[in-house]
């Protein structure tokens, strides 16, 4: 019978929730990383034992934390034993910016809140994307915005400099959240194309592997700019793709929901009838590329859920019009947050739909969203949810 | 043996329990310890000092003696209790978070 392993990023920890087909009896695994915030960890899809996590903390910085048996036990990539006789340590899995091979000196600067020009300075991983084919080959996004590639199982990170080095890299901006990569979405049917988003940048499209990125936030308006229709400087809050219909894009910005048939080049809002189109999580159907869902949160300075009523909204038609998911979520009083990374899908027949909340729980739905139940209940603040599906 | 004090952090991270016990070749000044440190554990490079520069993060500070040692030059010669291995060499986090 297949097996289905939910890995939750908190803000204490990792764990690891697991569960047969039926999807009914959950077993906790975790902490993982007691006390340390744990933004994102994602399993190989190639390999689905090779699980990657971003671990953090604003006293000792990154670490990149590597499974190779489905999370039971964990290793720092690069931390194995230093060489003796004078060999050259092993790489260790930090983060450097590029620089000038002409001057050693960044590459560029970007805008400040003030509007002034500052210093790209590292500060987290959000997002580890695990290749497709390749166990040891992973994508970072991090803070502040930029993508790093590893090929040798997260020993070594190198950075893809032409996102940053982009001619409207000097105009991006922090969010609220610092300005952070925190989506990279992988074309299974182009190996050599990739999506990126940066708050409050925008979204980006790569059709070379890395090597040269454009903005494709046509369509995207945004009050909060000077220019609502600029060509970067969009909050864009997550991207999802289905792998059944790539070049199918949908976004949930800042403000409103969003859908590009043409691989980003142009987007369409479809909020239609939700209640506020602002939120962070959008996901799409495992096995039905039209069926998406959303957490409609009210507003951007109040996150949580209008009338404290947790409502998952899904539409089946790709947009515009939704309906409200609630049979099992908590219907009064529920003031939590669901944040970007924090919802997921598993492959089951009966596909599952599963996020977290800012107040510690997961909820889950095997039946495509109809009915909803916890399958943890008190964890830490939740960060990001990733599902595997196992035979 | 240097005795060094970790953050109940990087204890986990290193796998240790308790204080680490080291051997320094040459002079024990805190550069010499710190090489050691990461040395004997890799997985704590980058979490004391920045990668990069070497120079200690931010929210950490260096105690020997019962003294703050964090802004003396990382060559000067660590308290001779320190290089004995009577004393702790003692790497504390900030307390912050309320």
């Amino acid at each position: 019978m297949s097996k289905v392993r939910v890995l939750v990023g908190t803000h204490k920890g990792a764990f690891i929730l697991a569960s047969d087909g039926k999807r009914e009896n959950w077993e906790i695994s975790g902490p993982h990383f007691a006390g340390w915030e744990i933004y994102h960890l994602k399993g190989s899809a190639a390999d689905p034992n090779r699980i990657y996590a971003s671990q953090t903390s604003g006293w000792f910085g990154q670490i990149i934390q590597r499974s190779n048996d489905g999370g039971k036990t964990w290793e720092t990539p690069g931390g194995e034993a230093m060489p003796t006789g004078g060999m050259p340590p092993p790489p260790s899995n930090k983060f450097a910016y590029d620089t000038s091979a002409e001057t050693g000196k960044p590459l560029t600067t970007h805008q400040w809140y003030d509007g002034t020009q500052h210093p790209w300075e590292f500060k987290r991983v959000w997002h580890i994307e695990p290749s497709l084919h390749d166990p040891d080959t992973a994508y970072a996004g991090v803070e502040d915005a930029a993508i790093f590639r590893t090929t040798d199982g997260g020993r070594s990170w190198h950075e893809l400099p032409g996102l940053r080095g982009h001619a409207s890299g000097p105009k991006w901006q922090p969010g609220a959240g610092g300005m952070c990569l925190h989506t990279i979405v992988l074309d299974p049917s182009n190996p050599k194309r990739m999506f990126v988003a940066i708050s409050a940048a925008g979204a980006f499209r790569t059709d070379d592997d890395g090597s040269t990125w454009k903005p494709i936030n046509r369509g995207l308006r945004s009050q909060y700019i000077p220019d609502p229709d600029a060509e970067v400087g969009h909050c864009v809050h997550h991207v999802a793709m289905s792998p059944k219909k790539p070049g199918v894009l949908y976004m949930q910005k800042h403000w409103d929901v969003m859908r590009s048939d043409n691989a980003g080049d142009e987007w369409r809002e479809v909020s239609g009838n939700l209640p506020t189109d602002f939120g962070f999580v959008i996901d799409i159907h495992a096995h039905e590329p039209e069926t998406i869902y959303v957490v409609p949160i009210k507003s951007d300075s109040e996150h949580f859920p209008i009338d404290g009523k947790l409502r998952v909204y899904r539409s089946r038609s790709g947009g515009n019009e939704w309906e409200p998911l609630t049979k099992g979520l908590p219907q009064s009083d529920c003031y939590v947050n669901v944040l970007r990374d924090a919802m997921a899908v598993d492959t089951l027949d009966s596909c599952g739909v599963y996020f977290g909340t800012t107040g510690g729980q997961v909820y889950a739905s095997k039946d495509s969203g109809d009915n909803w139940a916890p399958i943890a209940s008190h964890l830490p603040p939740v960060f990001s949810v990733e599902v595997q599906t196992l035979p | 043996m240097i005795q060094i004090v970790l953050p109940a952090h990087l204890r986990t991270l290193a796998h240790v329990d308790q204080e680490v016990s080291l051997e320094v070749d040459g002079p024990v000044t805190l550069r010499a310890v710190l090489d050691a440190l990461e040395s004997r554990y890799p997985m704590l490079r980058g979490t004391i000092r920045d990668h990069l520069t070497l120079q200690r993060r931010p929210f950490l500070r260096f105690f020997a003696c019962q003294e703050d040692i964090s802004h003396e030059s990382p060559n000067k010669p660590l308290p001779e209790s320190v290089a004995a291995g009577r004393e702790p060499l003692m790497i504390i986090g900030a307390i912050a978070g309320g």
